[in-house]
């Protein structure tokens, strides 16, 4: 067991963890954060996606020492400073992009890095850039309209018909 | 326009909040003080005599508490099956016994073998790793057809038979059909895969077992879509636990679509070990195990017939199924081959005869249950590609062909041949609506531009029926159903006018929290903020059948009509005493009480705290308070409906298959939030797409699962489907629940695999090759340019 210091949604947090212990579990099990989900075990699903230091990563592949000292950003450190949800949260809910919510959080981490780097994405470039993010509820379709909506732009035309 | 809140309005998710600011809770979110963990070792061989498990080197293990194996269990049941099929011949099916852990023999690749428990999950899974499991192999029984073969190997040397049973419906009609037949003027025939799914919801399943020795009480969390079910099938069936002294819990559930419907054996465990041990014990699914110990879904092997006059018009169908059980019976698996698949072979069309033959299969296979449509989609799409298949052969339109021979708008009630009645449903309306939204009349238009860049456009239309909201619980018990199918609704009125409506539904997805209340708020007129709706907990409702088969608005909504209505009985008595009125005069409208043809009124709190302080009250006619519980039981089917419209490109150098368009014309009857039913069909159609294209759960000759993780099972991602056009427009509403409604949640599902086959089919002939007559799901580059170059 070593001890590991991070900064976890502007705060700083430490804890003792295992040279296997991941980012992941240390973020739910070390400090409770439960808001990161575990969905595989093959770094395919995207459920566990944070930010560190402001790339969006999949915490169940990355160890908790690995990013010693880093700023770490989850779902739980989204929201607004008044407690609201910021735009691209505001979004998934007003535009349905979310059922059972257990792929929610790291398809809004994904979706939050991919409106940092390119604040206008195309549909195309939405569904490619969510690859590595699998959501069985929604069939995709609100999840991208939420994201252009997010981004700025008109999804009026987006209509389920 | 839609209102703000009530019944019509597309209000938004109040359950969204909490899933979009990481304050969910899901079972693994639970950690009970004190908890251990627990890592179960499973066969790694699809058959075998197990001959020892070793656990003394594992037990030696740091932070090791027990180790457990089918000894432990010798004294608690196995688990239950929760439907009996009876076969052609009046015997009832073949019922092996599910142990809850392997006992003599493993019977799949997952089969549970034994229990580490320990303080730590890494100590757990260390120590799995010393447990010492000594397997003969047998040949394992893959093939279903080789599987009842007299000299096959069997999964269950106890029964006697691979074959669980041979199922006719209707067998009285067999000699009919056949004569059918022989008169045919056109017979065509198909051959063809229902391929093995998973359903992979994004949460693995997850249970945490609690015992509080002092009271006795039992608690499991578990991620269950009915958490009423698992009370009593493992409370009776399994651990011999009352009702009293068990509580169980379904919380926040990320997703379910069958597979979380069943009582499993890790449930069973961590409750008994739980009491064991005297500790928490807390058992999560990797993804891996998941593949391996979730019921999967589908898995027909089927031959169709369809047999036609010189008119085109359908006389007679018949089918022979073999259907894949797996390794044990599932909790509802013997009733997805049969009553949810062959009472619906009459699909649209009103085929005045049908026999339908389904032979349940054991192999040494993860066992197969309900999956999202659970054997509707079976239906569905061997008909739909047999009605495109006959068309193309008779040189018809798919679309007229169908139109041709659909139940007409005036012939509802219908009684189909085999058993059902649709009671509502305009067929030719939502196919016209299909071909509207779609611009299938701009279809050779897209089709030419599509072939000047090398490509080869399709469109494929398929129309489904289907049975939701099952079902009268004296009908499916002498079907062969262990349990009923009501459902139930406690709606308890606060003092200041809130509600807390418990459901015996569970919402996982489907938002329930929110259109329930929006029901509730319709019916007294009061704001659905003052609305809270609550399940997943059997300590807080009375009894819940769940959620599943597109039954919780249906059934459970209808429940919470029932039970508001006598809520608004008992507070129109009240608001009568109050003003002063005869109980006939009063009208409750907006909220508010009034005498019918006066000014005076009493607002709905104003009732609401009489109820509860009752100094100006009828006490001797009356109790004070207000609650009331109300059970529904269906008296049918709901039978939603729809035309589906699939438009592909395939890449002929490739065999890419590319969904260019997709169209979904459905009649749910009426709607209370338009946009979570849009959702629950956009979800749905990428399940079905998923099974078409890219899903399929494959074993090897020795019986190893290839498909076992993410990287390996084809899950549809964003860039695989693109947006869809979802109407719902077309309302037959339905007769016999108190909302008119009809459900949504599997229709995506079951209408969009044929109509992708379909197109693809489309796609070959324009393009010349008639010679390809069927291509068997998931239509894979590799098939297709197989089925292409030979």
């Amino acid at each position: 067991m070593a001890k590991v210091s991070m900064t976890v949604n502007g705060k700083s947090v430490s804890g003792e963890v295992e040279g296997r212990t991941l980012l992941s579990t240390f973020l739910r099990e070390g400090l409770g954060m439960t808001g990161t989900h575990v969905g595989c075990d093959t770094s395919q699903c995207g459920a566990c996606v944070v930010h560190i230091d402001g790339k969006a990563v999949k915490s169940c592949t990355t160890f908790a020492q690995d990013v010693a000292g880093a700023e770490v950003r989850t779902i739980e450190g989204m929201a607004n400073a008044d407690g609201s949800l910021s735009t691209i949260q505001q979004a998934f809910q007003d535009h349905h992009g979310l059922q059972c919510g257990f792929c929610t959080p790291g398809m809004v981490m994904s979706a939050a890095a991919l409106l940092a780097d390119n604040p206008k994405p195309t549909e195309a470039e939405v569904r490619h850039h969510l690859e590595g993010n699998i959501c069985r509820c929604t069939g995709y379709h609100n999840i991208v309209k939420a994201v252009l909506a997010a981004s700025g732009q008109d999804v009026g035309q987006i209509a389920a018909e | 326009m839609p209102k703000d809140g009530g019944i019509g309005a597309s209000t938004k998710r109040r359950e969204d909040v909490r899933f979009l600011t990481g304050k969910g809770r899901y079972t693994d979110d639970i950690n009970i003080r004190g908890q251990a963990h627990a890592w179960f070792v499973r066969s790694d061989v699809a058959h075998g005599m197990l001959n020892k498990v070793d656990v003394a080197a594992a037990e030696a293990m740091p932070g090791v508490l027990k180790v457990f194996t089918a000894a432990d269990f010798a004294g608690v049941g196995g688990i239950p099956c929760g439907w009996q099929v009876t076969d052609r011949f009046g015997k009832p099916m073949l019922e092996p016994k599910h142990p809850v852990l392997a006992e003599g023999k493993v019977r799949h690749v997952g089969d549970p073998i034994a229990v580490v428990v320990a303080e730590t999950l890494e100590q757990a899974r260390d120590a799995a790793e010393a447990v010492e499991v000594d397997i003969t192999q047998l040949t394992p029984v893959l093939d279903m057809k080789a599987a009842i073969a007299a000299d096959a190997p069997k999964v269950h040397e106890e029964i006697g038979s691979n074959l669980c049973y041979d199922w006719g419906f209707v067998e009285e009609n067999k000699a009919a059909v056949d004569e059918a037949f022989k008169a045919a003027a056109h017979v065509t025939t198909l051959e063809l895969v229902n391929n093995r799914l998973v359903a992979n919801p994004m949460e693995p399943r997850v249970a945490v077992g609690d015992f509080d020795s002092a009271g006795g009480m039992h608690t499991l969390y578990t991620t269950s879509q009915n958490p009423h079910v698992i009370r009593l099938l493992m409370g009776a069936f399994v651990l011999g636990i009352p009702e009293h002294k068990l509580r169980v819990v379904a919380p926040d559930v990320g997703g379910g679509f069958g597979s979380k419907i069943y009582h499993y054996a890790e449930e069973a465990f961590v409750t008994f070990a739980a009491k064991t041990l005297n500790r928490p014990v807390k058992w999560t699914s990797t993804r891996s195990e998941a593949f391996i110990s979730d019921a999967q879904g589908r898995d027909h092997v089927t031959k169709i017939e369809l047999a036609l006059d010189k008119d085109n018009n359908f006389t007679a169908l018949r089918t022979e199924t073999y259907a894949n059980m797996g390794a044990y019976l599932s909790t509802f698996a013997p009733s997805i081959p049969t009553w949810l698949h062959g009472t619906l072979m009459a699909g649209n069309y009103r085929t005045p005869l049908i026999y339908v033959n389904v032979k349940a299969v054991f192999t040494n296979t993860v066992p197969v249950d309900a999956y999202r449509g659970a054997g509707r989609p079976e239906a569905t799409f061997q008909l739909e590609r047999l009605v495109d298949k006959a068309a193309r052969e008779l040189g018809v339109s798919p679309v007229e062909l169908r139109r041709q021979n659909f139940i007409k708008p005036d012939q509802f009630p219908y009684q189909t041949p085999v058993a059902v009645v649709y009671d509502t449903g305009n067929y030719h309306a939502t196919m016209d609506k299909l071909l509207e939204i779609s611009d299938y009349a701009g279809f050779e238009a897209r089709a030419a531009e599509a072939k000047a860049r090398g490509k080869w456009r399709g469109f494929g239309v398929a129309h489904y029926i289907e049975a939701c909201g099952i079902a009268p619980s004296n009908l499916v018990g002498q079907l062969g159903a262990r349990a009923g199918l009501y459902e139930s609704a406690t709606v308890r009125v606060n003092a200041t006018g809130s509600l807390s409506v418990f459901t015996g539904s569970h919402s996982h997805g489907q938002g329930h929290e929110t259109s329930f209340a929006q029901v509730v708020a319709e019916m007294i007129g009061i704001d659905a903020g003052q609305i809270e709706i609550v399940h997943g907990d059997t300590s807080n409702t009375p009894m819940g059948m769940g959620t599943y088969g597109s039954r919780s608005l249906a059934v459970g909504g209808s429940a919470i009509v029932k039970a508001t209505n006598k809520i608004i009985n008992k507070a129109k008595k009240i608001a009568a005493h109050l003003l002063e009125a005869s109980e006939a005069d009063i009208e409750l409208k907006d909220g508010k009480f009034s005498v019918a043809g006066t000014d005076k009124s009493v607002d709905w709190s104003g009732v609401t705290l009489a109820a509860y302080v009752p100094h100006n009250y009828p006490l001797e006619s009356m109790e004070p308070g207000l609650e009331e519980t109300a059970f529904y039981d269906p008296s049918n089917f709901t039978y939603p409906s729809g035309g589906y419209g699939c438009e592909v490109e395939v890449d002929p150098e490739t065999g890419k298959v590319e969904i260019v368009a997709f169209s979904a014309a459905d009649d749910f009857g009426n709607i209370v939030n338009p946009m979570i039913v849009e959702g629950q069909v956009q979800g749905g159609l990428a399940q079905g797409i998923g099974q078409a294209l890219m899903e399929n759960c494959v074993f090897d000759e020795n019986g190893q699962l290839l498909s076992g993780s993410f990287m390996d099972y084809a899950m549809p991602r964003a860039e695989d489907v693109p947006f869809f056009k979802v109407d719902h427009s077309c309302v037959t509403p339905c007769t016999h629940n108190p909302l008119g409604v009809k459900g949504c949640g599997e229709a995506g599902a079951i209408g969009s695999p044929p109509a992708v086959i379909n197109a693809v089919i489309d796609a070959f002939h324009r393009a010349g090759r008639t010679d390809i007559t069927h291509i068997d799901m998931p239509v894979s580059p590799a098939r297709v340019w197989s089925a292409l170059n030979g």
